[in-house]
């Protein structure tokens, strides 16, 4: 149930690095053994580029390794090596990420099982480096499978994840791993790296199967289908986007067989829930300050609890209504915006709010928009969304509107 | 890590056709297209594929050679195919051969030589595409074909202008009106000139058109032959946007070489040598008039005397006055301006 953080175990056939969560991508990628990455410079994401040269100029790695023109190429190469069988990688961050979007668009229908870091990146303009997540979450209605990542660890883990994930034949869609930018890309921890014989037994090779795009097998990929054959093309998507639901859960469980660590629920990390009264739920490193926040609330004996939401893509609902219908109120945290929507909330927010609908027991919810363009996330605002969320629970009642926390009025 | 392979990034090697009967009669794109009667741009396809043979992978960018001959269950490639973005055939291309690189080089693929081929139109290739086809040329250590099929408009969606629509060409974005007879006042991009000017290390660019069917095919056959990442340009009329009768398809397609209009031409390893027609030209023949080949088009209807002196002039220009005649438009200083600056 509610573990507090996942125990880092001592495996000793594991090295332990002290990397960022991009070169720890890249450790990953090395042990997957891809193929071909592509990839174009855009702060924050690009590092693990430069691991991954780094890696291939010294022979860690054997790969083809090619800087594109722009991101749209940088894209489309790894589309077209998929569809000849190679195990592809390449990212973005922000209005890179922006810049490709015709060709994340293709994917999921091509059935190309791609994995990218986004390193999140506030969009332009005006220009800016830190953290949004709205860059990811351009693809979320398009078969992308999405998921957000706190730690090197996991940065790690969920490559070796990504693959076995995103190319099983039960799913092929393309999966994009989210970093917040600077936070994560470029900070380092202590990180267990596995040897390359225990990733053999997880992760099989891609076998793109009688999809493989070569003389041998003539096919003809993506012909022009219009009303004819569009909407069930679609079909197969929402169906292989169902069926990851219980490939993510078997890889999990595979993960932690093979490599005695790793979370049991995938799809997010409860932290103090068990008796929470008030429910925070953030993406990403902002689970720092509220893990920090929360502890200190608890000594004071308010009972704060997060769930830090891992998978967006495919969506938790059972398991997230499950957790977040037992609190008094529920506070989402919101590192994106989305102008104009309901209650000009959040993406998290309103996805938990429709989430929510259909449960029996709909504890008030408040949404808040914090840490945009990278803004520190601190004490104060993990402090406040509580308060808040403490009246809406004395209330019952949820505030129909949204909170900015941190921001200049 | 790599497994000890026989990869080695070879070619296949493709002699060229010494005549129309020594052909392959074997097809790679046959029925099952829905193509305009008259249709270059699918003769080009078919022309293509046979020239490359059957252990070939082709990408097509978006535009009427996707639109027209893939229709969902009716494909007419018999050779792998799949469609890529308007503006990536130089992507296609790249990541395509990449892919297969990798794999037989680390032992994962059966390594053989496979021909790949992205064609992409005169809009995806020449305005969309062409930051893409541009870096392709520059990765030399990947075999690729990337064929510019150039029918000068938007022809898929409407017949609107492109980067390589003719000089004044009447289309559905530049219609000739009461107050402007002519909309579109830009002069064509010299496609296969810039490619193979701007790459040095792209070993082979040529220009090719259907008309002269034996030459086209042996241009992509040496193309592939010769390795790396090559490039052809191909004027293929178009009935539907040009607005002529579709028999007059193949006679148009001479009359823009003999109009000196479309040069045909390669570059291998730098040295450039002209064929057919245009060599001809070179070396002294006459080109025809250009209004010979425009007025038979319904797009220059409203062309009028003056129209077609400009046109003629421009074209004049590139046989008198370019420093590589159809092919580079640098000129010398002349001789009197040079004088004058140095006074």
């Amino acid at each position: 149930m509610a573990v507090a953080t996942t125990a880092a175990p001592t495996a000793s056939d594991e090295k332990e690095l002290l990397i960022s969560g991009s070169e720890a991508v890249a450790e990953g990628l090395a042990l997957a053994d891809i193929d071909v990455v592509t990839g174009y410079p855009i702060r924050p994401y690009d590092t693990v580029i430069q691991a991954i040269a780094k890696k291939i100029a010294n022979g860690q790695l054997v790969a083809e390794y090619i800087v594109a023109e722009g991101e749209h190429s940088q894209f489309e190469i790894v589309k077209h090596a998929s569809t000849v069988g190679a195990r592809v990688f390449c990212g973005s961050s922000g209005v890179g990420w922006a810049y490709a979007m015709e060709c994340l668009v293709v994917t999921p229908p091509l059935r190309v099982p791609m994995v990218c870091l986004v390193g999140n990146r506030a969009l332009d303009d005006p220009g800016a480096f830190g953290v949004e997540h709205n860059d990811a979450l351009f693809v979320r209605d398009l078969g992308w499978m999405l998921c957000w990542i706190d730690t090197s660890q996991e940065a790690i883990d969920t490559t070796l994840i990504a693959y076995r994930v995103a190319e099983d034949r039960r799913v092929f869609l393309p999966l994009a791993i989210s970093a917040d930018g600077a936070f994560l890309t470029h900070s380092q921890a202590l990180t267990l790296v596995p040897p390359k014989e225990k990733v053999d037994k997880f992760l099989p090779r891609y076998d793109r199967g009688d999809l493989l795009l070569h003389p041998d097998n003539p096919i003809t990929v993506a012909p022009q289908a219009n009303e004819d054959w569009v909407i069930e093309i679609r079909r197969q998507n929402d169906e292989a986007m169902k069926r990851a639901v219980a490939v993510i859960e078997e890889a999990y469980a595979d993960f932690r067989k093979v490599f005695g660590r790793g979370p049991e629920n995938p799809w997010f990390e409860e932290y103090m829930t068990d008796d929470a009264e008030i429910i925070l739920v953030g993406m990403g490193t902002i689970s720092l300050p509220m893990k920090v926040g929360i502890r200190t609330l608890r000594a004071q004996g308010k009972k704060v609890g997060l769930v830090r939401l891992r998978w967006f893509r495919p969506f938790p609902t059972e398991k997230l209504v499950k957790v977040l219908s037992r609190a008094k109120a529920i506070g989402v945290v919101d590192r994106d915006y989305s102008f104009g929507s309901p209650f000009h909330s959040g993406v998290v927010a309103n996805e938990i709010r429709a989430a929510l609908y259909n449960a029996e027991k709909r504890p008030p919810l408040l949404s808040f928009i914090c840490g945009l363009g990278g803004r520190e996330v601190t004490l104060e605002d993990v402090y406040k969304a509580t308060d808040l969320c403490y009246n809406a629970a004395n209330s019952g009642k949820s505030e129909a509107k949204t909170l900015w926390l941190g921001v200049r009025e | 890590m790599a497994d000890a392979t026989t990869f080695t990034n070879q070619t296949q090697i493709l002699e060229p056709f010494r005549g129309i009967k020594k052909v392959t009669i074997e097809e790679y794109f046959t029925s099952g297209h829905r193509t305009c009667q008259g249709c270059e741009s699918a003769l080009v396809m078919k022309l293509m594929v046979k020239a490359s043979g059957p252990r070939t992978i082709v990408l097509g960018s978006t535009g009427c050679m996707y639109v027209a001959n893939t229709t969902y269950y009716t494909t007419p490639w018999v050779v792998p195919w799949m469609h890529t973005q308007l503006g990536s055939s130089g992507s296609a291309a790249l990541g395509t051969a990449a892919g297969l690189k990798a794999l037989m080089k680390k032992g994962k693929m059966k390594s053989e030589p496979i021909n790949v081929i992205a064609f992409c139109g005169d809009g995806g290739g020449a305005d969309m595409g062409i930051g893409a086809i541009s870096a392709t040329l520059t990765h030399k250590e990947y075999n690729s074909l990337i064929l510019l099929y150039d029918n000068e408009s938007y022809a898929n969606t409407d017949i609107q202008l492109s980067g390589m629509t003719p000089y004044g060409a009447h289309t559905t974005f530049s219609p000739p009106g009461k107050a402007h007879r002519i909309i579109h006042k830009r002069w064509k991009k010299n496609m296969a000139g810039m490619m193979a000017a701007g790459h040095p290390e792209c070993r082979y660019v040529a220009t090719v058109c259907a008309s002269y069917a034996v030459e086209m095919m042996n241009k992509v056959r040496r193309a592939l032959t010769i390795g790396g990442p090559t490039f052809i340009h191909s004027l293929d009329p178009c009935p539907k946007g040009w607005d002529y009768d579709p028999m007059l398809s193949h006679e148009l397609g001479e009359l823009a070489i003999e109009t000196g209009i479309f040069p045909l031409y390669e570059v291998e390893d730098g040295q450039l040598r002209y064929y057919g027609k245009t060599k001809a030209i070179v070396e002294g023949r006459a080109r025809k008039p250009v209004r010979e080949y425009l007025l038979k088009q319904g797009r220059f209807a409203h062309f009028t005397e003056e129209d077609l002196s400009y046109f003629q002039s421009k074209v004049d220009e590139m046989w008198n006055k370019w420093e590589v005649p159809g092919v580079v438009p640098f000129r010398r200083v002349d001789a009197a301006r040079t004088a004058a600056t140095n006074t």
